[in-house]
């Protein structure tokens, strides 16, 4: 038993798929951009995965017991924060999503909130004492989810909205859920999912403009068709083996929509074919079986909840990201985690796996 | 302690065992998501990479020109840009609309309006918006490459109509090719190709087309060149030939300038069309470039039909021409016989109706034979053939020269004219014929319509006795149809002496007699409606008689004949016949000039006076 958590005891075979990754991502953000006018952004995407380090470092160093403590008040900043980008943030491609950190980067608070829903989500599964969750229960943890949901669709954004959900479910489900309730919130969920598709086209006015509304504003689904056409003519003309780094038309050629960010997959699927894909995915497989391990391996449940609220939202967001990029989903903006280029998106990564190693370094800790 | 770590801190080992079980699943699917994808479908999708990468851009084959039969061009096509606007992205689009507004006189709602015409068709494709830029607008696009990206020029082949309204009816007109005959073609055409739409245009497009090459460029998404893979050339169209002289088209174009009708000049011996007028007309240039609809509705519903081609489309009543059918009936099928007379008061009576001649007010004809009948067109004395030969009779010679048919010419659109007979009126009105309606015929009148074509033809078919040759335009035409109708040299000779009294001996067209050219020909003014309803309606313009001439040289085997129509010109011989005089003596005066060239070039030593320059420059030639 030590008394003391150590740097030596962060997971260091998960880092070793989180690097993986990482350099995997920012390899093909470079092929991607180099000879475009955003030549260089990789090493902005370094910057940023080195900021998100330090941030892991200083996030492990706190106490998950002392974050789970402060929940309320992590939450009702979390909400402030959110009404408040609402009144004042500015404008980025048509959502407020932004806070300007006095000179600073910009911070997206929404990837705040994503933290913030973690740790009260594990607050409040972790004081259930049964081994069912009540219809109380689920109503709270649903009120709870949705307040920040809802401010974050009206920002809009409808991807980091969404992604706050797969935490409350998996963490009800590892609560322990009713068969009847589960039913009852499928059922809900089929219902609503009709509804957010119509309420894309209400809600996100930059993703419209980009459907060349101007020439068919009638006509504005075959623009997003378009992407994801694009994107499929991308994963498919790749082939098993991949048209080489660097090689691909659909991405150097510019078809590939935002190549070096949500449709990162997509470039890569191109240039390094089927294999690489593999590859890639098999390493986020490994990540998600680590978390599972690293959850499964938690002090308390506290720490399980924490470790598995990072899990549902990276899980969710390979998931979706995977399945938009070959036509499966509709497009919605939600990036793939560590390989994307994108300043909040992977600092947030980073500071999760910060609460993960957080948990792990506490197992033997009394 | 915190109260809520106090719980139960079993970990659901198995559950979570669940989320990593199912993680491997959602893994596993997307894995085949991506298998279908870039193995099953890798081909379709390698395809679509390609054609999404490479464009091609065709290269607009320059349509062949047409010339004149000594090889001046009257037709060609030259280079020249239209101003695209690629669509590829939207939103720079919109923000240079305005500047493209005020830098190329554009309206906006004009761009709109292409852009949503277009909108079915691939981003890639761009618009349009000018055709036929200028200097200046050039000069825009190309200074303004930088900030205006979606403006880009496109070289393309534009149709010249040299001498604008001269020829137009036959030469046709360009246009962009029809949805139909898009469908039709197999995929030769794209749209916006120019094709043949009427005239020698249309009929002879097959050759004037060219085929059109193409350059294959790679492009980026925002469909700026990146590089060229390779380039074929166009194939330019072929030229044709034509069997108009420009002198003479030049000539009867002047005469014709203020008048509405046709001037049709044809070398008889080989169907060669000399020189075709049709007024009013249009100048195909209009059309060569897009032409707005409302210009091209007011073309095309005018009342002075412009776009008519009279010289083979207006069937009109022939008039006395017509009485050249019945002096060759009558004298070959010798009934009435060839010395028969008449008494001609300026009217007579058949079947209790009073039919006038033309001189009707001003006394008689007096007695008449045939030759005087033809030389002063005295109706009366036809009067009487006609009542003789009966409808059938006069219908088998009138279709035996040429009329009542089309004369099959290489233009598209001809009509045949109308010759009725016993069995027509059952057929097509199911009646009897009236005998009386043979009175009318018998002067050109009534039923009958013939077009100028068939009228000249039908005059030099007679004077060559009986040689109808298919008239067309293409100086190698290949084997012009031959209609050989067997005249009697005594029939051929007394016709001609008439047509020749026509023009010589104080006849019908005295005025436009020539100094030793042996000009014949036969006159004509037809009603237009009959006289009663014209005396109800009073002498308005529309109801004019239609002036007609048709004249040819020599007397016996002409070289050439013109037939001329004025409509609403009044008087044959005195309003037509000048005309045609004038294309005859232009041909002669040619061909004079040409023999007289010949003549020195052979015998240069006799030939004291100073050669001509061309003489020099052909006798240098090796």
């Amino acid at each position: 038993m030590k008394d003391r958590p150590r740097v030596q005891d962060f997971d260091w075979a998960l880092l070793a798929i989180v690097a993986a990754i990482t350099g995997i991502g920012v390899l093909e953000i470079y092929s991607s951009t180099h000879a475009s006018g955003m030549a260089g952004i990789q090493w902005k995407q370094l910057m940023w995965v080195g900021f998100g380090i330090i941030g892991m470092l200083v996030i492990s160093r706190i106490d998950y017991h002392v974050l789970l403590d402060q929940a309320p008040v992590l939450y009702l900043f979390g909400i402030a924060t959110l009404l408040i980008v609402l009144a004042i943030g500015h404008s980025r491609f048509g959502a407020k999503r932004w806070v300007s950190l006095g000179g600073g980067p910009n911070l997206q608070v929404s990837e705040l909130m994503k933290l913030i829903i973690i740790i009260v989500l594990a607050r409040y599964f972790s004081e259930v004492r049964t081994d069912r969750l009540t219809l109380t229960d689920l109503v709270k943890v649903a009120i709870l989810t949705v307040v920040p949901v809802a401010l974050i669709l009206k920002q809009p954004d409808l991807g980091t909205a969404m992604v706050l959900i797969p935490v409350a479910v998996v963490g009800a489900f590892l609560a322990g859920i009713d068969w009847k309730h589960t039913a009852v919130g499928v059922v809900l969920l089929g219902l609503l999912i009709p509804f957010g598709w119509n309420m894309r086209h209400h809600l996100k006015p930059y993703q419209q403009q980009r459907i060349e509304t101007f020439l068919h504003p009638e006509e504005d689904q075959r623009g997003a068709g378009y992407q994801i056409l694009q994107s499929e003519i991308a994963v498919g003309s790749g082939g098993f083996w991949g048209k080489g780094f660097g090689k691909g038309s659909q991405n150097q050629l510019g078809f590939v929509p935002v190549r070096y960010s949500d449709f990162i997959l997509a470039a890569l699927a191109e240039e390094m074919g089927f294999i690489g894909v593999c590859v890639v995915l098999l390493l986020y497989l490994g990540l998600i079986l680590r978390l599972v391990d690293n959850a499964q391996k938690a002090k308390d449940k506290a720490g399980m909840f924490v470790v598995m609220g990072v899990t549902a939202i990276l899980g969710f967001h390979v998931l979706v990201n995977a399945s938009m990029v070959i036509g499966y989903v509709p497009v919605t903006g939600i990036p793939l985690p560590l390989m994307s280029y994108g300043g909040s998106a992977t600092a947030f990564v980073f500071l999760a796996l910060g609460l993960v190693m957080n948990v792990r370094m506490r197992r033997f800790v009394n | 302690m915190a109260p809520w770590s106090i719980s139960d801190q079993r970990i659901p080992q198995g559950r979570l065992a669940l989320v990593s079980y199912l993680s491997v699943v959602f893994v596993v699917l997307l894995l085949i998501g991506f298998w279908k994808l870039q193995v099953v479908q890798s081909g379709h999708f390698a395809d679509l990479a390609e054609r999404n990468r490479v464009r091609s851009i065709p290269i607009i084959a320059p349509r062949g020109p047409m010339l004149d039969r000594e090889g001046r061009i009257l037709v060609d096509s030259y280079p020249s840009f239209s101003i695209i606007l690629l669509r590829d992205d939207p939103k720079s689009l919109q923000k240079s609309l305005a500047q493209i507004e005020e830098g190329l006189g554009i309206s906006r709602e004009e761009i709109l309006q292409q852009l949503e015409a277009s909108k079915n068709e691939p981003k890639f494709q761009p618009v349009v918006i000018k055709p036929a830029a200028s200097a200046a607008d050039i000069a825009f696009v190309e200074s303004h490459r930088a900030d205006l990206p979606v403006l880009e020029l496109m070289m393309v082949q534009r149709r010249r109509y040299s001498h604008g309204e001269m020829l137009a009816n036959s030469i046709g007109y360009v246009g962009e090719v029809s949805p139909q005959d898009m469908d039709r073609s197999e995929g030769r055409y794209r749209p916006g190709d120019i094709v043949g739409k009427a005239g020698l245009e249309k009929r002879y497009n097959d050759v004037l087309e060219g085929t059109d090459g193409m350059r294959r460029v790679v492009v980026n998404s925002v469909g700026k060149l990146v590089r060229t893979l390779d380039n074929v050339e166009a194939i330019p169209g072929k030229p044709i030939q034509l069997t108009i002289d420009y002198d003479l088209q030049a000539i009867a174009e002047a005469d014709m300038a203020d008048k509405e009708g046709s001037v049709v000049a044809m070398d008889p011996r080989t169907g060669d069309i000399l020189a075709v007028v049709s007024r009013p007309t249009f100048n195909p240039n209009d059309f060569a470039v897009r032409i707005p609809q409302d210009e091209w509705n007011r073309h095309y519903s005018d009342p002075e039909t412009p776009l008519l081609n009279r010289a083979i489309q207006a069937q009109l009543a022939p008039g006395s021409v017509f009485k050249i059918v019945m002096a060759t009936a009558m004298l070959e099928t010798k009934s009435p016989p060839e010395t028969m007379r008449a008494y001609c008061p300026g009217y007579a009576t058949f079947y209790g109706r009073t039919f006038k001649c033309h001189v009707f007010g001003k006394g008689g004809h007096g007695d008449v034979d045939l030759h005087k009948a033809i030389v002063q067109s005295c109706d009366i004395y036809f009067y009487n053939v006609g009542k003789q030969l009966g409808i059938d009779r006069i219908s088998f010679y009138a279709n035996a020269l040429g009329l009542g048919h089309r004369t099959g010419i290489d233009l598209p659109s001809e009509e045949a004219g109308l010759v009725p007979s016993e069995e027509w009126a059952q057929r097509v009105y199911h009646r009897k014929w009236y005998a009386g309606e043979t009175i009318s015929v018998s002067v050109g009148q009534g039923a009958v319509t013939t077009t100028p074509i068939q009228l000249a033809r039908m005059i030099a078919g007679v004077a060559s006795g009986g040689i109808l040759v298919q008239p067309h335009f293409l100086k190698n035409f290949p084997n012009p149809r031959v209609d050989h109708f067997a005249i009697s040299e005594d029939t051929v000779e007394k016709v001609t002496q008439g047509m020749y009294g026509v023009v010589n001996e104080g006849g019908t067209a005295a005025g436009a007699r020539l100094q030793n050219i042996e000009f014949c020909g036969k006159s004509g003014s037809a009603q237009v409606i009959g006289y009663a309803v014209r005396n109800r309606l009073g002498k308005q313009k529309e109801f004019k008689d239609n002036a007609w001439f048709v004249g040819y040289a020599p007397r016996r085997n002409p070289e050439i004949v013109v037939a001329v129509l004025v409509q609403g010109g009044e008087h044959g011989g005195a309003v037509a016949g000048p005309i045609a005089r004038d294309v005859v003596k232009a041909y002669y005066d040619k061909r004079n000039a040409r023999l007289q060239q010949q003549a020195s070039n052979e015998n240069p030593d006799q030939s004291a006076a100073p050669r001509p320059l061309i003489a020099t420059v052909g006798a240098q030639r090796p």
